[in-house]
């Protein structure tokens, strides 16, 4: 007996007006971009205006869109909607941008920071090296634009991909991280010099900065040292602002109108990750709408078991005749094994999280990479 | 130790990168094996702190320490090393400024961590610098103590940058010791004696990557090894049957025939209606197999030798490893 779990139904969260945040989450690989882009899709051709916030989508998905450059700003999406003449009548706008880190950061210093010291911070190496490569920059900027756009109040749906990491509790964890960096004691060490008052406090603070400034000019030099100290202290008068919005934007996770799909492939990995996240989407007491299992391969002959499909070709092997019959019965036998075991990854999943709405997507044969491969994508989580 | 001739002869440091999830790690482990084939030594070495090589070798989490982890087909052994920048930047300290005590306190002030985090290239200048060593190193009698290291790389995406130290680092150090540990590291990385492989799968994404990838280290001046094309699954099907299929002139008939000569239709009616659902297989899987062909070509544009390792049914454990590894020799890539 194969268990069954209850039917996600994106329709109806896709046309329920309180739904305002539907966010894709999922571990590397996926389907997350292509989900929140057929999703888009689908809500706009059912009446909403809708943005979708995509992070890495692949080229061609992305020109399909009309996303040829990296603005960091919503685009209208051609031949979606009627005002545009694509004549299918709906009311529904789709607009689609795609995240670009470091001006989303520079964005930030710039708004919180005067101009001088915001020049400062941007032409700084360390914050460059920040911007661009610490591990959890993508994470938080995806989550400022998510409050970036929510806050605009010009949509009444947003759509968040979330970042290429591996595991998906990164889109959760990575901004807290990023904070805690960006606030921890060492910065404050760092710091301490360049604040005034003769404090015992002070002193100690002090005293560790003698070893660390000791030891970070033999190795680095001593014009490392003050540009870190420059960038630490620049840094500062911005960052108050920095850790609210953050939080804002987690408390708009935590709201009714948002929606978590979690995306997996029928996969172990991709399994197990997803089971981590429904798990602390719980703990975080964020809505989860549930899980979209993309990817899968069924047979339309399903009735035919591997284990009869193969026995027969193998008979008309032995027997020497019908090669075409016997070289399918093998391929089928193939996709048949292969059903199997993905159905047991599922059922791992389904056992550990009974209540959990499911919706299936079946694997193309080709990538997903044109507004009509969106649409169908759309039809097939719909079903 | 029999010589034999490999497409990377001369190459003591293979890098292996790759798109997310393609395959890199297991790819780096068997590729290690393959070397180490015959009785060779080879390092193999991780260095995003994710205990892959544990993991493929199902082992308990590696140390920052050099331990013998496998034996390869025909004796001949394969070292493994976690490296952890945070322990590179102690060992640095202490190697060159005898720092090994202020090393202790600094990482419990948080700034060893904080040093490597933001200080632009120098984690990747730690961790290469490390492998170079490695790749360097001889022993008292003047040998080299490992024949190659591999190395299980960051992905594609960061692997210019990753590699590209002096560069990275010129922010930071335009004189001093980081500066002349980057242009050491970059003397090994950038010589004859490695190569970057790629590891990627017939899907688009992962190819244009490995495209885009191929051209980055090209124009970055570093040295471009093969293209491993992992988990290639067999082809089902004779090309003719396929083109009969796209085009929409596959032969149901015969089809219908050979499954009631099987003994798996009841009458016609049964046969064709069985015939009609496998079709919708065939189709799907000529999709596929064109699609494959296409990444196939685009791949060969790099210009790169290829090889293709086979999806393993039951997944990459152990068996699989050294099955993948055979493979590799077979080819010629070790
Ligand atoms: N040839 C193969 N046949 C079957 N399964 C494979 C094969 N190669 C890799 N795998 C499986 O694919 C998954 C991903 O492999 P692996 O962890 O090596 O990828 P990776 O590129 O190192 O991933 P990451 O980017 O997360 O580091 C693993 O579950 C592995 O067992
Ligand atoms: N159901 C599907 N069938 C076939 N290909 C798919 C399907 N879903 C996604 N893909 C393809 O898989 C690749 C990765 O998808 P993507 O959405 O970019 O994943 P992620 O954002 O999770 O990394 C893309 O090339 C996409 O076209
Ligand atoms: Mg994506
Ligand atoms: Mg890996």
């Amino acid at each position: 007996m194969t268990k069954t779990a209850p039917v996600l139904d994106i329709d109806a969260i896709l046309d329920d007006e309180n739904t305002r945040i539907v966010v894709c989450c999922g571990s590397g690989g996926v389907g997350k971009t292509t989900t929140a882009a057929a999703l888009g899709l689908r809500a706009a051709e059912r009446g909403r205006s809708v943005v979708v916030l995509t992070v890495d989508p692949a080229k061609r998905l992305a020109q399909s869109m009309g996303l040829t450059e990296l603005d960091n700003v919503p685009r209208r999406v051609k031949g979606v909607g009627s005002p545009d003449g694509s004549g299918n009548g709906s009311r529904g706008e789709l607009h689609a941008m795609m995240l670009d880190m470091k001006r989303t950061f520079d964005e930030i210093i710039e708004a919180h920071a005067d101009p001088e010291r915001a020049r400062q911070i941007l032409t700084n190496p360390f914050y460059q090296s920040l911007s661009s490569s610490f591990s959890g920059t993508q994470e938080y900027m995806a989550m400022e634009k998510l409050g970036q756009l929510r806050r605009s109040g010009d949509w009444d749906l947003i759509i968040v991909d979330t970042p290429p990491s591996r595991s998906a509790l990164d889109f959760l964890d990575a901004p807290e991280r990023l904070g805690r960096f960006l606030d921890g004691r060492l910065i404050r060490v760092l710091m301490a010099p360049a604040k005034a008052g003769g404090r015992s406090a002070f002193k100690l603070l002090n005293a560790g900065f003698g070893i660390v400034a000791g030891a970070l000019t033999k190795v680095l030099g001593a014009q490392v040292l003050k540009d870190i100290q420059m960038f630490v202290s620049a840094l500062d008068a911005v960052f108050g602002g920095f850790r609210q919005r953050a939080e804002q934007t987690y408390k708009l996770l935590q709201a009714p109108g948002t929606a978590f799909v979690v995306v997996a492939t029928p996969e172990r990995d991709a399994i197990r990750e997803a089971s981590y996240f429904v798990e602390r989407l719980a703990e975080e007491r964020m809505p989860l709408a549930g899980l979209v299992i993309n990817r899968l391969h069924r047979s339309p002959a399903s009735a035919l078991s591997a284990a009869r499909s193969t026995a027969a070709a193998e008979d008309l092997e032995a027997r020497g005749e019908h090669e075409l019959a016997a070289a399918v019965l093998r391929l089928h036998a193939g996709r048949m094994q292969l059903a199997a075991r993905e159905q047991r990854e599922q059922e791992h999943f389904m056992s550990a999280h009974p209540t959990v709405p499911i919706a299936h997507v079946p694997a193309m044969a080709e990538d997903v990479h044109d507004l009509d491969g969106l649409r169908e994508i759309g039809g097939l989580l719909a079903t | 130790m029999s010589s034999r001739d490999t497409d990377w002869d001369g190459v003591r440091l293979h890098v292996v990168t790759g798109k997310g999830g393609t395959g890199k790690t297991t790819v780096a482990a068997a590729l290690a094996l393959a070397l180490a084939a015959g009785g060779r030594k080879v390092l193999l070495v991780e260095v995003e702190g994710r205990q892959g090589i544990a993991q493929v070798f199902d082992l308990p989490p590696l140390p920052y320490e050099e331990r013998k982890i496998a034996v390869a087909p025909g004796g001949g052994d394969v070292y493994a090393l976690a490296i952890d920048p945070e322990e590179a930047m102690l060992e640095y300290l202490e190697m060159f400024y005898g720092l090994k005590r202020m090393g202790k306190a600094l990482t419990r002030m948080g700034v060893v961590d904080f040093a490597t985090t933001i200080a632009p290239g120098l984690r990747d200048v730690l961790v290469t610098g490390k492998t170079s060593e490695a790749v360097r190193r001889r022993d008292r009698s003047g040998r080299r103590v490992y024949d190659a290291i591999v190395m299980d790389a960051p992905p594609t995406g960061r692997i210019t940058r990753f590699l590209n130290v002096t560069q990275e680092v010129a922010g930071l150090a335009r004189v001093g010791p980081v500066k002349n540990h980057a242009d050491l590291v970059r003397g090994v990385v950038a010589s004859p004696e490695t190569a970057v492989h790629f590891v990627t799968l017939l899907e688009e994404m992962p190819v244009q990557e490995t495209l885009d990838g191929v051209a980055e280290l090209h124009a970055a001046g570093l040295p471009v090894g093969g293209v491993f094309i992992n988990m290639v699954r067999p082809v089902g099907l004779p090309k003719p049957v396929l083109d009969a299929a796209v085009k929409n002139r596959f032969d149901h008939a015969e089809l219908a025939l050979g499954l009631k000569a099987a003994g798996l239709a009841g009458g016609p009616a049964d046969a064709s209606a069985i015939a009609q659902a496998l079709a919708e297989e065939v189709l799907d899987h000529a999709h596929r197999t064109r699609l494959e062909k296409r990444e196939r070509a685009s791949l060969a544009k790099a210009g790169t030798p290829r090889y293709e390792l086979p999806l393993l049914a039951d997944g990459a454990d152990l068996a699989g490893l050294y099955e993948l590894a055979e493979s590799i020799r077979a080819q010629g890539a070790a």
